[in-house]
Parts: structure tokens; C-alpha cells; sequence
């Protein structure tokens, strides 16, 4: 099961820019070192990360092999209105992990 | 006023005295300040997550009697209160050191009646870091037990005795050499204050046994197997050698 730690401010003011910080549990296994047995182990990494806002998109990245295991991934954006967050993780398996968080503007 | 003035020089005259005293570091001491950081914050520690899933497996019932961790010991926030500050602490049973991996793993085989957990695995890592975090700034407190003198002793003679085709004992680097640098990494005191660690070399959980196979492997020595009993005797050792320093499970290392 994959966790993630998020940490969204629960408050923030009308128009103030916010730090969002997200840590995702994944192997990001490259595809490029090999097994016990010798044999390559198969590319499993996180693919996109996507935040939406209220529905809209606010932060979107790309994901490559390079990128450790568990990715952190920080950004910030401008507190516009009271609502939630969505956050979805997209491995190459093709699962997609999706944590939602409140945020309440004033 | 004059009293206070005499308190304030005597605790002037104090504060350097016990400074000079304790001289030991953790290895956090060591870091870069990004790793630093990086342990401070817990949505940062990628150690929580090994938290969060040691929690549920606290919480989950195994095995044929169907309990759970909680089903015995309660709420392990509270239970587990500087429980593995203890550890390595003397198995009756068995009549010899048991280190806390060991110990969950004896619960979960004879009280749990479920498959061991096995050693360095997801899980077993998991409940180690779950309980070890609930000591978390709490001061390592080895058990004042005579039976677990003669395996400390033996776990110094380890530390100090040379290993390897390089022939370094544990005390070459990290007592006389502590503070310096093989290669660019720093050489730590080798507290083990912060297991298990997330270390970012691994991307991954790791247990002190882990980090002293690494070492040993280092010195081209033929590391012990997991669960040896040298392994027993050296984290006993370490943990005296570190007592009264503070946990700070789970901790992160470069």
C-alpha cells in the first residue's frame, strides 16, 4: 500500500502564497539495475504527479528514472478560495494514487 | 542582587564543566543541514512513512490467535514509551540478548501464532521504526542487568578486535579517527541513536545490523549473518556506549 505525507496549511489568507510539501512512498525503481538473478528489473517509477486546485490544475511534473525512491516534490501556489486539493501519483503499473486535502481560505 | 550575581557566576563556572564532560555526537551532528532538515521535519523524514505503516500493522491481526499488536499492549503511543531506548535487554527464554527486531518478531511467532517477520523485511523494519519513534527524544537507557554484562564485554572485545583483509577494528575509525573522513564522508562517534534509519544511499529503511554489515563489508571482512549473536553483543555494547544520548528514531543519514 502506498502512503504519502502531505502538508497543506489548513488556513491561509485570501491571496497568500502557500508552500505545499508532498512525500510519495515508491521504489522509482529505474529499470536500469539488475536482480539477483542477473536479469534487469523492470522500470517501475512514478510517471506524473498533478495537483488540482478546486478542479484546476496548479501544479503538474513529469517524473524520470533519476528521481530517488519516496519523491518529494514542493511547490507553491496563491490561496484563492476555501476547498479541497486533490493530489494524484501515476506509476508506470498504471496505478494512481490520490490523496485529497482541506484547505480553508479567508 | 549579590545572590544573583554569585548564582550567575556559578552557573557561568557550570555550563563549560558539563560541556566538557560529554564530547559524544550523534552522527546528525555530522550531516549536511539539508539532511538535517530533511530528519526534522516529519512530512519530510521518509522514515514516517515507515511509521505510518508500522501503525497498521500495530493495529492489524495476525496469525491463527487473531490478535493484533494493540490487542495486548493497548495504544503503542503510550505502551511503547521508551521501550526500545531499553534494547538489547535479556530474554528469559532463551537466557540470552534479544534486540527489539528480535523481540517483535518473538511476539509475533509465539504470542501472534503467525510466520516471523523476517529480518531487514518491510514489516519488520515498519514495527521497529513505529515503536522506536515513541522513544524518540527519550535518553538511551540500556537495561543495568549482571546477566548482560559478560555478552557486553564480548560485543566490546568485537568493537575493539581487528576484522578483515584491511585488519580496522570499529575503534580504529570511529574512536581514533571519529570526526575525520574516509573518502569525502565524514567518519561519525558511531552512536546508534537514529535506527532505523532512512538512509538515502539505500533509498530505503535500514537497521543498525544493516549499517554494521555495510561497515564490515567495508573493511572486506566477512560480515555476520542477521540475528548473530556478535551482532547482539555489539548493539549491546553500542547502546551502553551511548547511553543517556538522546533517540531520534527514525533518523536520516546521507
Amino acid at each position: 500500500m502506498a502512503r504519502a505525507l502531505l502538508n497543506v496549511p489548513a488556513k491561509a489568507k485570501r491571496g497568500d502564497i502557500i508552500e505545499i510539501k508532498t512525500l510519495m512512498s515508491h521504489p522509482m525503481e529505474t529499470g536500469f539495475r539488475t536482480g539477483a538473478d542477473g536479469k534487469l528489473v523492470p522500470r517501475d517509477i512514478i510517471k506524473s504527479f498533478v495537483c488540482t486546485y478546486n478542479g484546476e490544475v496548479v501544479f503538474s511534473a513529469d517524473l524520470f528514472p533519476a528521481i530517488s525512491a519516496n519523491p518529494f516534490i514542493a511547490f507553491t501556489t496563491v490561496a484563492t478560495e476555501s476547498g479541497t486539493m486533490i493530489f494524484s501519483w501515476t506509476d508506470d503499473k498504471g496505478q494512481t494514487q490520490v490523496q485529497t486535502a482541506p484547505i480553508s481560505v479567508e | 542582587m549579590r545572590a544573583r550575581l554569585v548564582f550567575a557566576l556559578a552557573w557561568l563556572c557550570a555550563v563549560p564543566g558539563a560541556m566538557a564532560q560529554d564530547t559524544r555526537k550523534s552522527g546528525f551532528d555530522y550531516m549536511s543541514r539539508d539532511s538535517q532538515a530533511m530528519q526534522m521535519d516529519d512530512l519530510a523524514n521518509p522514515g514516517m512513512l515507515s511509521v505510518l505503516d508500522g501503525e497498521s500493522l500495530w493495529n492489524a491481526p495476525a496469525g491463527s490467535s487473531q490478535k493484533s499488536c494493540a490487542s495486548c499492549h493497548g495504544d503503542g503511543t503510550v505502551s511503547m514509551k521508551g521501550v526500545a531506548a531499553r534494547y538489547p535487554a535479556f530474554d528469559e527464554a532463551s537466557g540470552k540478548p534479544i534486540d527489539l527486531v528480535g523481540r517483535i518478531d518473538q511476539c509475533r511467532r509465539e504470542r501472534q501464532q503467525a510466520p516471523g517477520l523476517a529480518r531487514e523485511g518491510h514489516d519488520s523494519l515498519a514495527l521497529t521504526t513505529y515503536i522506536g519513534l515513541q522513544s524518540r527524544g527519550m535518553p538511551v537507557s540500556p537495561p543495568d542487568d549482571a546477566r548482560l554484562t559478560p555478552f557486553r564485554a564480548d560485543g566490546k572485545a568485537l568493537y575493539t578486535r581487528r576484522m578483515g583483509q584491511l585488519n580496522f577494528s570499529c575503534a580504529q575509525c570511529h574512536d581514533e579517527h571519529a570526526g575525520g573522513h574516509v573518502g569525502a564522508s565524514p567518519i561519525p562517534q558511531a552512536h546508534p541513536t537514529g535506527y532505523p534509519i532512512y538512509r538515502l544511499e539505500w533509498q530505503s529503511m535500514g537497521s543498525l545490523q544493516r549499517r554494521l554489515r555495510n561497515c564490515m563489508a567495508g573493511t572486506r571482512a566477512e560480515p555476520f549473518a542477521y540475528a548473530a549473536p556478535e551482532f547482539i553483543d555489539l548493539e549491546l555494547f553500542l547502546a551502553a556506549r551511548a547511553a543517556g544520548m538522546k533517540v531520534e528514531t527514525p533518523g536520516v543519514r546521507p
